[in-house]
């Protein structure tokens, strides 16, 4: 299956999607005023993976700000992440937020409650 | 007496040292531009937490802009456009205060007044469980509003949110919302 890559913007993050090691990526800023349309094909592809998913996965979630419309979108690539679980059990979730940032660690906790998937929470120091 | 724009907007000019002036119309290159010109003034700021915080609450407000503004009174459309709105942001003894405000009919205030109340109304804690279930069992529309912005406007600031309805002209009513940040 392709990789998925995109390249960040000043109102979207980048995206590394690698199906062959497994190593999912989102980094930066997700800001976008209509996230769907943003998110649309990253939903795509993992509904694509889960289907033939590599031995191991590993989601890495590194974002300075994101906003509510893309919290949503978020949610439901976790879903998607859940669905991976079904094919193969060693699934984490990284999600990293840099110190002090009270909020983001808080957004962490928020999908860490809602979603079935093994979730980390890794501090950032600078 | 009506509504008038300019009498607002000074006033809420005088709250405090002004940081950030606009009124007009909201649309994508007006919020890039405004974000982009927070930055720059935001990184002469000490405070990385209440920086962060200020970034965080006007990127959702400019959305919320974006997202709600209603058509203005007929008679005040040719002057200033059918997507009008206002953002300021002004700061008096380290409280930063983002007051926002647009057109809006007199069918949607209860609604709205209503859903700041209550979320003025909640602990911490039960803000974060509003919007946990907001998250998890709302659907985003089709322009990507998810009903979320002004919970996590509060749940980021710990503070009360102040709004106004001013009575404008028939339906017509300026909503001006006004958040703190410290």
């Amino acid at each position: 299956m392709e990789p998925l890559i995109f390249e960040g913007s000043p109102k979207t993050p980048s995206v590394s999607f690698d199906a062959e090691k497994g190593v999912i990526e989102i980094k930066g800023r997700s800001i976008p005023e209509n996230s769907i349309e943003f998110y649309k094909p990253l939903v795509a592809w993992l509904d694509e993976y889960k289907e033939n998913p590599a031995p191991k996965t590993q989601v890495n979630i590194q974002l300075e700000y994101f906003n509510t419309s893309s919290s949503k979108c978020i949610l439901d690539l976790f879903k998607k992440i859940e669905g991976v679980r079904i094919k193969s059990e060693d699934v984490i979730i990284n999600w990293y937020y840099e110190e002090d940032d009270e909020s983001m660690l808080e957004a962490g906790e928020d999908y860490e409650s809602i979603i079935k998937v093994p979730f980390k929470k890794i501090e950032i120091t600078e | 007496m009506s509504f008038n724009i300019e009498e607002h907007f000074n006033r809420l000019q005088e709250k405090g040292k002004v940081i950030l002036a606009y009124k007009g119309a909201i649309n994508t290159d007006v919020i890039n531009g405004t974000l982009e010109q927070m930055e720059s003034s935001l990184d002469a700021m000490q405070k990385s937490k209440v920086k962060k915080k200020i970034y965080n609450v006007l990127v959702e407000s400019l959305q919320n802009l974006y997202h709600h503004v209603d058509e203005p009174p007929e008679d005040l459309k040719d002057e200033i456009g059918s997507r009008f709105g206002i953002i300021m942001i002004t700061e008096k003894d380290g409280m930063f205060r983002i007051s926002c405000g647009n057109f809006i009919n007199s069918s949607k205030i209860k609604f709205l007044k209503d859903k700041i109340d209550k979320i003025n109304s909640l602990s911490k804690d039960e803000l974060k469980e509003m919007y946990k279930f907001i998250l998890n069992h709302q659907k985003l529309s089709a322009k990507g509003g998810g009903g979320l912005g002004l919970v996590d406007i509060a749940r980021k600031t710990g503070n009360n949110l102040e709004y106004s309805f001013y009575e404008h002209k028939g339906e017509h009513y300026f909503f001006n919302l006004d958040i703190l940040v410290n």
